[in-house]
C-alpha cells in the first residue's frame, strides 16, 4: 500500500504525522475565526510569519523562537485593529504585504534565495525533529483548549453582547484564539507555506457550512474534512510529485465545489 | 425593590452621560425605557447588566445575584447565517452557571426544552437557527434569557425589524411572562407596549432622566411629545 510506503521514510512519516494534527487544530480554530469574520487575520498573520522566519534565517536565529513570538504579537494587533469599524481590513492588509516585502528582502539579502520557495509554498523536507516535537505538543495543546472551553468558545462567537451580560469573559477567549491560531500558522507555515496555511483554517470551515447547519455539527464535519483533505492531498503529492501544499489546498478547493454541489441540489429536492 | 441606584452618574471612560439620577426597579414591575437616541438608554442597560461601573454612585442589587439578569440583546447584532441549533442557542444561556466540561446536563436540558414550549416553540427543538423567522428567532433568544434566570428580563428593542403582527406577539409573550411575576426592563420606540403593558417609564433625554408611574409620565410635558410624536395626540 502507499501508506505503507510512505510510512516507511522517517521524514515522510513524520512530516504525514505533524500534517494531520496541524489539518485537524486549524480546522477547528477555522471555524471560529470564519464565523467571527477574522478569515483575512489568518491571511495576515502567516505573511508576519514569513517576515520573520526570513529575518531568522539571515541572522541564523533558531526560527521557532523567533517567529512564534513575533506572530502572537501581531495576533493581538490585528484583532485590535478588526474590531475597529473603519479601515481595519485595509490595516491588515498593509501589515500583511509589508511583512511579506521584508521577508523577500531580508531573505535575498542573506543569500538564501534557495529557500525562499519553501518558505513561501511549503516543504515537507523541512519538517525536522525539534519541528514534529513542537507541532504536536502546540496542537495537542490547541485541541484540548478547544474542547475544555467549546461552549465559551461558541457563546462568545455566536453573541458576544449575551455572553459578556452573563458574565463570560469573551476578551479572554478571543485572545486565546488569537495565541492558538498564531502558533498554529507558525507550525504548520513551514510545511504548507505561508501563502497556503490560512486556507487550512478557511476552507474546512466554509465546506462544513454548506452541508452543516448546527455549531456542533459544523465543527466535526470540519475536522473530517479537513484531516480527509490532507490524507489525500499528501498521498497525492507523493504519487504525482506535486507540491504538498498545492496539493492539499487543491483538494480543499474539490471538497468545497461538492459541498456546494450538494448544497444545491439539497435546495432542489 | 430589586435594584436601585441613587445620585449616579453614567457614562464611559470618564464623560458621563447622564449625571445624578435616582432610580427603582420593584419587583415584578413592568417598565419601559424611552428616550431619543443617545440619551443614555444603552448606556444604562449597560451598567445595569454590570458591563461598566457607574462613574459615581453605586446601584445595589437585592436579592439578585450579579449575571441573574435575562438579557435579550438586540437581534441586529446576530449573524443571521450563524450555524447553530435552537437547541445550542437556549442552552448557552445557562453557561455562567454550568459545571464540567464538555455536556450539559440532563436537568439542563430539560429547563431548554421547557423555556421553548413555554414560548410555543416545542416543535422547533431540533431546528436550525438560521433556518427561523425573525420571530421565531426572537422567541429563541427569549428562551435563552429566561436560562439565566426567572427574576428580572431586560429586552432592547424585542420588535425592532418585526412585522405589526410579529410584534405584537412578541409584546403579547413579554406581557404573559410579566404576569407569571418577572420583572420586565424594556428598551423601546414603540408607544404601544408602553400604553398598554407598562406600569412604570424611565424617560432618558439629553435635559436629565424622568422615573414616574405611566399616568404620571404621561401628564408630563415630555410624556405628551412622546404621544404627539407617536401620533397618539388626540387632544
Amino acid at each position: 500500500m502507499i501508506i505503507a510506503e510512505i510510512l516507511s521514510y522517517p521524514f515522510l512519516a513524520r512530516a504525514l504525522a505533524v500534517g494531520f494534527l496541524i489539518s485537524l487544530t486549524a480546522s477547528l480554530l477555522g471555524v471560529s475565526l470564519v464565523l467571527r469574520r477574522f478569515s483575512m487575520i489568518g491571511d495576515g498573520l502567516s505573511h508576519v510569519g514569513f517576515g520573520a522566519l526570513g529575518i531568522a534565517a539571515v541572522l541564523s536565529l533558531p526560527p521557532m523562537a523567533v517567529t512564534i513570538p513575533v506572530v502572537v504579537a501581531a495576533a493581538f494587533l490585528l484583532l485590535r485593529m478588526s474590531e475597529r469599524k473603519m479601515g481595519g481590513d485595509s490595516a491588515i492588509a498593509m501589515i500583511s504585504s509589508s511583512a511579506l516585502a521584508i521577508g523577500v528582502i531580508a531573505v535575498s539579502l542573506g543569500g538564501v534565495n534557495t529557500d525562499l520557495n519553501a518558505f513561501l509554498f511549503g516543504s515537507i523536507l523541512s519538517v525536522s525533529r525539534s519541528d514534529a516535537v513542537i507541532a504536536t505538543v502546540s496542537a495537542v495543546v490547541t485541541l484540548s483548549a478547544y474542547l475544555i472551553f467549546y461552549h465559551q468558545i461558541y457563546a462568545s462567537t455566536f453573541d458576544p453582547a449575551f455572553a459578556r451580560a452573563t458574565g463570560i469573559k469573551c476578551e479572554r477567549y478571543t485572545s486565546l484564539l488569537a495565541v492558538l491560531t498564531a502558533v498554529m500558522i507558525v507550525v504548520g507555515m513551514r510545511m504548507l507555506g505561508s501563502l497556503l496555511i490560512s486556507s487550512l483554517m478557511i476552507f474546512p470551515a466554509m465546506t462544513a457550512m454548506r452541508v452543516a447547519k448546527t455549531y456542533l455539527s459544523v465543527s466535526i464535519v470540519a475536522a473530517a474534512e479537513s484531516a480527509l483533505a490532507f490524507l489525500i492531498g499528501f498521498i497525492a503529492s507523493y504519487s504525482f510529485s506535486l507540491p504538498t501544499g498545492a496539493a492539499i489546498v487543491v483538494t480543499h478547493l474539490v471538497f468545497f465545489i461538492i459541498a456546494c454541489i450538494i448544497r444545491k441540489l439539497r435546495a432542489l429536492l | 425593590m430589586l435594584i436601585e441606584g441613587k445620585d449616579i452618574s453614567i457614562g464611559y471612560e470618564g464623560d458621563a452621560v447622564i449625571e445624578d439620577f435616582t432610580f427603582s426597579i420593584e419587583q415584578g414591575s413592568y417598565i419601559c425605557i424611552v428616550g431619543e437616541n443617545g440619551s443614555g438608554k444603552s448606556t444604562f442597560v449597560k451598567t445595569i447588566l454590570g458591563l461598566i461601573e457607574p462613574l459615581k454612585g453605586k446601584i445595589s442589587y437585592n436579592g439578585l445575584r450579579s449575571n441573574e439578569i435575562g438579557y435579550l440583546p438586540q437581534r441586529a447584532l446576530i449573524q443571521q447565517d450563524f450555524p447553530s441549533s435552537v437547541m445550542e442557542v437556549v442552552l448557552s444561556g445557562c453557561l455562567n452557571r454550568h459545571r464540567g466540561m464538555f455536556r450539559y446536563a440532563q436537568s439542563e436540558k430539560a429547563k431548554a426544552a421547557e423555556e421553548l414550549r413555554r414560548l410555543g416553540m416545542a416543535d422547533k427543538i431540533s431546528e436550525s437557527f438560521q433556518d427561523l423567522s425573525g420571530g421565531q428567532q426572537q422567541r429563541v433568544l427569549l428562551a435563552r434569557a429566561l436560562m439565566a434566570t426567572e427574576k428580572l428580563l431586560l429586552l432592547d428593542e424585542p420588535a425592532a425589524g418585526l412585522d405589526p403582527g410579529t410584534s405584537s406577539q412578541m409584546y403579547g409573550i413579554v406581557e404573559e411572562l410579566n404576569r407569571q411575576g418577572i420583572t420586565i426592563l424594556m428598551v423601546t420606540h414603540d408607544i404601544h407596549p408602553v400604553l398598554n403593558n407598562a406600569d412604570t417609564v424611565f424617560h432618558f433625554s439629553h435635559k436629565g432622566f424622568y422615573q414616574g408611574k405611566k399616568d404620571e409620565y404621561f401628564a408630563t410635558q415630555m410624556g405628551r411629545i412622546f404621544m404627539k410624536e407617536a401620533g397618539h395626540d388626540h387632544s
